[in-house]
């Protein structure tokens, strides 16, 4: 019933600059993906050369193991969601969202059926008569969308569909299409640069970095088991310590041990989440506080210790407990961590995890 | 605040010196002889024709320029192409010439001892001093105004909407007459307006070209001067009501158009102050 989209080396240059390089990827039917990476990395170029906008200079397209290159975008059964929206500004919310009915000459009862189905569907039924000038960002954004379900598409794309938004619309608007997801089922692909977004919405999530995929997962496994320094760093804060190996045991270069990893002897280095250091109150303690900046739920403490300066999280509670105060010493310790050491010539090699928890070694990734 | 004062007051007195005392001038020397004379000038068979050259004259050259400037703007602004650059500077260019400069290099063309001259009158094909010559030398010197006014919005509007049209499934045709084409309204609209007062006033090109025969080959503009060169003053300034009466419709319409648009206008002000 849901589609599938079958992705093969697809290559995209926009003249000296190569913006997909060599992308391969499964969407499973009826799955909400998530494309995710910073500026740059080709996430929307690959979401473009779905839809039809644009096309590639090498690779296929399969949708439903038809090949879709050759297809227009109204062949191709997408729905396409622009980051601005892209309402057609001389019509009003329903002549929008009945466009795609109106092209394919569908009947009247027809279309004033559908459009009013999907204006319940995004709850704006009173304003089916505005015009976008007069709609707020959260519901044009709606309008869009129903736009794109009009013609009731088996793929649905969005651009970064919440950027132009605040943080509380963001967060409704997501809650919302991910309730529409789960009631619609359409296999649906949203592109965005924003971690938060893609990990509380998406079922799978693609990170993509300089025009490749760097890794794809679940959001928990992907959080959990980073391909690579880049994809942690993006994830998420990191505390980056030179360090080696020794017999089992992991020294950070500062001098002092962070923790064990089953893995071989030689230089790594560790990236630790602020969250896995726990600084603790001790006149003797090696480490200094140099600052606590308590930022709401969460406190952040810099400590610092034979010239190397990190960064440990705590909850604001944990913090009134700890009696922690800056210019004081402490200890600290790590109680995760991941480890990735450059081994041949110069690949990232994933180690395994610091500290006593899970270890996984993986294939070295390119 | 002084200074703001100043500003205002400054300008005030020259659009009354510039604007206003002319205005009210033309239409107090048309009426000084009374109503009566001043419609049996209008009446008079030579300005009638005046009148009517007048409006074919604009009846050509307008809608020649709106689908001039139309396809202007969409070329220019969602195609890159070989030339553009030139194009966009070509259009431009019946601005910087003296009209009277272009009504000559029309003369020079296709006059009897024009480049065509020769081939013309050979297909008894008549362009100067008659009115194919008139439209065309108006409708050159009218050229930029619908093309300036819809480019600049249709770069400015992008192709976003266009793009939206297609994935969900238009045409080109159908995305050009249902999007595009509507989205430029208002800029079309307020580049007609310009262009026709623009056409119907023309004085410099249209009076090299035409030969001024009164009652012939003669525009409302060029009817005021053959008047007021006979001496009939009145006459020339009945006429000249006529003109003015036009411009002060121009603006009325202006300022209707920009009220009722006014919130996409502010919104284009919003963003390109941004």
């Amino acid at each position: 019933m849901s589609t599938e989209i079958e992705i093969a080396g697809i290559v995209r240059r926009f003249g000296p600059h190569t913006v997909l390089n060599d992308v391969n990827l499964s969407v499973r039917p009826g799955e909400l993906l998530a494309l995710l990476g910073p500026s740059g990395s080709g996430k929307t170029t690959l979401l473009r050369l779905i839809a039809g906008l644009d096309q590639p200079d090498a690779g296929t397209i399969k949708i439903d193991r038809a090949d879709a290159l050759g297809r227009k975008p109204k062949e191709r059964g997408v729905g396409f969601v622009f980051q601005h929206y892209a309402l057609f500004r001389h019509m009003s919310v329903f002549e929008n969202i009945a466009f795609a009915l109106r092209i394919r000459k569908a009947p009247k009862p027809a279309v004033t059926e559908r459009v009013e189905e999907l204006l319940k569907l995004i709850q704006l039924e009173t304003l089916a008569g505005r015009y976008p000038a007069q709609l707020s960002g959260g519901q044009r954004q709606r309008v869009a969308l129903a736009r794109a379900l009009a013609s009731q598409p088996r793929v649905l794309l969005l651009d970064e569909p919440f950027g132009a938004l605040d943080a509380v619309v963001r967060r409704d608007l997501r809650r919302w299409l991910r309730q529409l997801h789960e009631d619609m089922n359409i296999t649906t692909i949203f592109v965005t640069h924003d971690q938060e977004e893609a990990f509380d919405l998406a079922d799978r999530v693609v990170i993509m970095n300089a025009g490749k995929i760097v890794q794809e997962g679940t959001p928990i496994e992907i959080y959990q088991t980073p391909a690579n320094a880049f994809v942690h760093e993006f994830l998420g804060e990191s505390n980056v310590l030179l360090a080696s190996i020794h017999n089992g045991t992991v020294y950070a270069a500062a001098g002092f041990p962070l923790g064990t990893a089953d893995a071989p002897d030689g230089e790594v280095t560790a990236y630790v989440r602020p969250h896995h250091i726990v600084p603790a109150a001790n006149p003797a303690g090696a480490w200094r506080i140099e600052r606590i900046a308590a930022t709401g739920s969460h406190a952040r403490i810099t400590i610092s210790r034979n010239g190397l300066t990190i960064e440990a999280a705590m909850t604001a509670d944990a913090l009134l407990e700890s009696q922690l105060a800056p210019e004081q010493n402490a200890d600290a310790s790590f109680t995760g961590g991941t480890l990735f050491g450059k081994g041949g010539e110069g690949r990232i090699r994933l180690g395994s995890v610091v500290g006593g928890k899970t270890s996984v070694v993986r294939e070295p990734v390119p | 605040m002084a200074v703001k004062n100043i500003l205002i007051t400054v300008a005030l007195v020259f659009m009354t010196l510039f604007l206003v005392f002319p205005l009210v001038i033309v239409f107090s020397e048309a009426l000084s002889a009374g109503v009566g004379t001043y419609f049996n000038a209008l009446i008079d068979p030579n300005v009638a024709d005046a009148i009517y050259l007048t409006l074919v004259i604009a009846a050509v050259a307008v809608p020649a320029n709106l689908i001039f400037g139309i396809m202007a703007s969409w070329c220019i602004a969602k195609f890159d192409f070989v030339g553009r650059n030139l194009l966009i500077t070509l259009i431009d260019l019946p601005f910087s010439i003296s009209p009277v400069i272009a009504g000559l290099l029309e003369v020079l063309l296709f006059g009897l001892n024009g480049l065509f001259g020769g081939w013309l009158s050979d297909h008894n094909i008549q362009i100067i001093f008659a009115l194919p010559g008139m439209i065309l030398a108006t409708t050159f010197v009218t050229f930029p105004f619908v093309a300036r006014e819809v480019i600049p919005l249709a770069q400015e509007q992008g192709n976003d909407e266009e793009e939206a049209a297609v994935t969900l499934g238009a045409g080109g045709l159908q995305i050009f007459f249902r999007i595009s084409l509507p989205k430029l309204r208002w800029g079309l609209f307020y580049g007609v307006l310009l262009c026709n007062a623009r056409a119907m006033g023309e004085f410099g090109a249209v009076s090299v070209v035409s030969g001024k025969i009164f009652g012939q080959t003669d525009t409302l503009s060029l009817a005021v001067e053959s008047l007021y060169e006979s001496y009939e003053i009145q006459a020339a300034f009945a006429v000249a009501s006529l003109l003015a009466m036009l411009a002060l419709l121009t603006l009325v319409l202006k300022a209707a158009l920009e009220w009722r648009h006014r919130d996409e206008i502010h919104a284009v002000r919003r963003k390109r102050a941004r």
